[in-house]
């Protein structure tokens, strides 16, 4: 790889993740708007949004002013240097903080002290993982902090939701999560779950399953059924866009699980606002290609 | 569509209620986290002035100088209720007639707003692009050295459109549809 020209691509992908969302969720959203009844504030709440998306693609700025936190999974070719990669993508960082792209977001937090420039202790997140292809392919996720404050962990069995340990326990964590979000992580969400794992294996599986495209199916049928049918019931809440009230509550379900210890059963759920930011850019030789 | 002009007063403010469209012009102040604390803990008396019958936004903007100058680049709102601790003392200290966010705020801040005549007004959560549009010149800065997203921004704003969903006369578009959607929620999980 070519470790010259990486850092301006990286700083076009980031660009490309902030501003423009990706369009299997902008067609759930359309499909939702259509869905909900004239004149009300669903209806409203989601046609500002799309304007607002439309704008944001023309104009080459962010989708929203929270840029998030920065999370990296990079497929590289086994071994291969990732030093100058990590420094590359911390300068693009840079870069695109200065462009506007991102907004500067990393805050110390016992000093308060902003560096101005989003970078820090754990920050950004970066997983790299091997593969035996000649190619590389780095996905970028902008999490957004008001959804990722509405995300939970639980642990079964949960007495208060009478949950036991078994997908029926698994169904009443999500439900519960959602309902308490209500509109506070920008509904309608997309809501990412990991079943079992430890509590940080779990949280980083949820994030992972941000990386799916909405209308896959899951490989595991089982969690295919389940992830269909959570995505029907939470519909049911009625929590809808904002939380003003409306038939969409949630624009995905996403499920994976992961082996535990006997003793521990977590169910870990990451909420991603609507303004679901993800973007991959591939290189290979000298091609570079963005999708999203 | 109702129009409020900033600074307003509290008669205008009790005729809205929950789900009236409004646009908001003149002066708003943004002011999120570290604002609020700084507010209720340090009572600074250049502020007063400023937000004396205007509202506030939680807005942690991206912003960018051009020619020595401040402009709004993106500026959506950010979730209100992490101010929920001291929303009602900053309504009742510095006479603001409005709060502009996301999501809605809780029970403390909905009594304050009856008590001393103010209301919230819900923006769409993500629209930053569109919002910033109605941004048209940004005033002034106070406490920079928070950073740029926690600072206070002076804002004039041109048809800033916004919902109604806490109003002065104890309505809340959130409590109703918490308790709508609870109750959906226990009967799917008996």
């Amino acid at each position: 790889m070519k470790y010259s020209k990486l850092e301006e691509n990286l700083v076009e992908l980031i660009r490309f993740t902030s501003t423009v969302l990706p369009p299997d969720v902008e067609n759930a959203m359309k499909t939702a708007w259509r869905r909900e009844l004239k004149g009300s504030p669903a209806k409203g709440a989601f046609k500002t949004i799309l304007e607002s998306v439309d704008i944001s693609n023309l104009c080459s700025l962010p989708v929203c002013q929270d840029t998030g936190a920065l999370v990296w999974y990079i497929h590289y070719p086994d071994g291969s240097e990732l030093i100058p990669v990590e420094k590359a993508i911390k300068s693009a960082i840079r870069k695109a903080t200065d462009e506007s792209y991102l907004r500067p977001n990393s805050v110390d937090p016992v000093t308060g002290e902003n560096p101005g420039n989003n970078l820090g202790n754990g920050s950004p997140t970066i997983h790299f993982i091997p593969w035996k292809k000649k190619s590389w392919e780095f996905n970028l996720l902008l999490k957004g902090g008001g959804s990722e404050n509405v995300g939970a962990q639980y642990r079964l069995p949960d007495v208060a939701l009478n949950a036991g340990r078994d997908l029926d326990g698994v169904y009443k964590c999500v439900l519960d999560a959602v309902y308490q979000a209500q509109g506070q992580g920008c509904a309608p969400g997309i809501i990412c779950v990991c079943i079992g794992g430890s509590r940080d294996s779990g949280m980083a599986g949820a994030k992972l399953q941000a990386l799916r495209k909405l209308d896959d199916t899951n490989p595991d049928t089982v969690l295919d059924k389940f992830e269909k049918k959570l995505f029907r019931d939470l519909n049911k809440l009625g929590i809808g866009p904002m939380g003003f009230g409306g038939k969409t509550t949630v624009l995905g379900v996403k499920v994976g699980k992961q082996h535990r210890l006997p003793a521990s059963y977590f169910v870990s759920i990451a909420y991603v606002c609507w303004a679901m930011r993800r973007a991959t850019m591939t290189l290979s030789g000298d091609r570079v290609k963005y999708s999203n | 569509m109702i129009n409020i002009n900033l600074p307003t007063d509290e008669k205008a403010i009790r005729s809205l209620k929950i789900g009236d469209e409004v646009h908001l012009n003149g002066v708003i102040v943004t002011a999120r986290d570290a604002a609020h604390k700084y507010m209720v803990t340090e009572m600074p008396d250049d502020l007063k002035p400023l937000l004396k019958g205007t509202v506030i936004y939680h807005c942690g903007p991206i912003v960018r100088k051009v020619d020595e100058k401040w402009e709004m680049v993106v500026a959506g709102p950010t979730t209100s209720i992490r101010e929920e601790p001291y929303e009602a003392d900053v309504i009742k200290m510095y006479g603001v007639r409005g709060i502009i966010g996301k999501g809605g705020m809780g029970r403390k801040t909905l009594h304050a707003c009856e008590d001393y005549g103010a209301v919230y007004f819900h923006a769409t959560g993500g629209a930053a692009a569109k919002l910033a549009e109605s941004m048209i010149e940004v005033l002034d800065v106070k406490k920079l050295e928070f950073g740029t997203p926690e600072a206070f921004w002076v804002i004039r704003v041109r048809d800033f459109p916004c919902i109604v969903t806490m109003d002065s006369h104890g309505g809340s578009l959130h409590e109703k549809i918490d308790a709508e959607s609870k109750k959906v929620l226990e009967k799917l999980v008996k």
